[in-house]
């Protein structure tokens, strides 16, 4: 066959679409470097080109380009410096969650603290309600008739101890505490336990049995803050029973 | 404006219109030159800028043949892993990738279709002749431009149904002549007019020579 011959035959030749004879005879022009043949080879491998690039539209799903990228071993870019943002943003938000926590649970022991420390005082408070309530419970005034603070009330109780209420106590220096002594009628002072003030106020409940008969005088001095076995200041307080 | 205001402006913008698209060719070849070049070189982060410009095209070609999405993208993984093993003889410097890659990508899908429905398919040594990249060697790289496809489209729509039909049977279907001739049932002689002389209306439009 000619060249003339085969010209319409090459679409389909390429399409492998042609006939056995003209197959065959393209391939014996082109094997023998047929210019003509190869034009025309190349003219119907154009037109095959638009023909096949001409189908309507039809997007593929996204994940098909990971499917095929990840048979590469490629990981498909463009979106990877969201998912960095992605994790950027989550590590922020943890962080801030994290401070947000520790803080709560600050804020929540704080809170915890000052239920133990309120309810500690209402105790406290119920011990002395309880201890003044007390049909046995006897007043004691002091500094009364001083010119100078402090001045306050001791109740004893044979059975509770001894209470102080004092007001106007003096400002303490530092590595300093106030300490109740009870003496006995005629003997030495005994420690009766540590105690600071409040705003120059203090109450202080020394529990359990006393011998009232045998007390003769409840005081307080200032001593070091580790306490002394017998006063080294002179008594700020002196409520003789 | 005055008419010979506008000719002296569009004789000025012409020239460099013309300079513009020269330019954007040049670049564009060289972008595949380069493509291609990593591509012998197996470097597989080109397959996703390779996806990227012919991904959805193959796709689109296949699913018109197959007409199964889940089909056509498993064809469409089969044609990128065939271009991939078949790069080291795509000469680099001369051949054109898209129309190579739509030539796999038709062909798988063809395969398939003729395969599932039990019809004979063209022997696979045939199939792989056709695709050698060799094949493609001295294809200019403006096989895909909009000017040559809108005077595709022209064509196409002035043939007449029965020539649209077995241009349709034998691009998208994969059918030789006579088995046209058997879907069609009409003669074998006049269905091979109808292909040949579809084929030289829609070649001449597109190298731009008179049909007669």
């Amino acid at each position: 066959m000619s060249c003339e011959d085969l010209k319409d035959a090459f679409e389909l030749y390429l399409l492998g679409l042609a006939e056995a004879d003209e197959r065959q005879e393209i391939d014996a022009h082109l094997a023998r470097g047929c210019e003509t043949c190869r034009k025309n080879l190349n003219d119907a491998l154009g037109l095959n080109a638009v023909m096949l690039a001409s189908v309507p539209n039809a997007p593929p799903r996204s994940r098909l380009k990971r499917r095929i990228l990840a048979g590469f071993g490629v990981k498909p870019a463009g979106w990877g410096w969201l998912g960095a943002l992605a994790a950027a943003l989550m590590l922020v938000i943890a962080l801030w969650l994290s401070i947000q926590e520790r803080r709560r649970a600050s804020e929540l022991a704080d809170a915890r603290q000052n239920l133990i420390r309120v309810s500690v005082e209402r105790d406290r408070l119920a011990q002395v309600f309880n201890f003044l309530n007390q049909p046995g419970t006897r007043q004691v005034n002091f500094g009364g008739a001083q010119p100078q603070p402090p001045r306050g009330n001791v109740f004893v109780n044979d059975r509770l101890g001894v209470l102080l209420i004092a007001g106007s106590l003096p400002r303490l220096a530092s590595g300093k505490t106030f300490e109740m002594w009870v003496i006995p009628k005629g003997g030495a002072p005994r420690p009766a336990g540590l105690f600071q003030s409040n705003d120059g106020s203090a109450m202080y409940l020394l529990s359990g049995p006393v011998d009232i008969a045998s007390l003769g005088a409840v005081a307080v001095s200032v001593e070091p803050e580790q306490g002394s076995p017998a006063p080294t200041t002179t008594p700020i307080i002196v409520a003789a029973l | 404006m005055r008419m010979g205001d506008e000719r002296e402006v569009i004789g000025r913008l012409l020239p460099l219109a013309l300079s513009l698209a020269v330019l954007q060719a040049a670049v564009r070849f060289k972008d595949e030159a380069d493509l291609a070049k990593r591509l012998r070189a197996r470097d597989p982060q080109v397959m996703s800028t390779l996806y990227e410009r012919y991904g959805g095209l193959a796709y689109s070609l296949i699913f018109r043949v197959v007409r199964d999405a889940a089909v056509a993208e498993d064809l469409v993984q089969e044609t990128f892993l065939r271009v991939w093993n078949r790069a080291q003889s795509f000469d680099e410097q001369r051949g054109a990738l898209g129309p190579w890659i739509l030539t796999v990508a038709r062909n798988r899908a063809i395969d398939y279709l003729r395969s599932a429905d039990g019809r004979m398919t063209a022997s696979p040594l045939d199939l792989d002749r056709l695709e050698n990249p060799a094949l493609f060697a001295q294809l200019e790289d403006k096989a895909f431009s909009i000017d040559r496809s809108r005077r595709l489209k022209a064509a196409f729509v002035k043939l007449t149904e029965q020539q649209r039909t077995v241009i349709e049977l034998a691009y998208f279907e994969g059918l030789s002549q006579t088995e046209m001739a058997d879907r069609m049932q009409q003669p074998l002689g006049t269905v091979k007019t109808w292909v040949r002389t579809a084929l030289k209306a829609l070649r001449e439009e597109l190298t731009g020579a008179v049909v007669v």
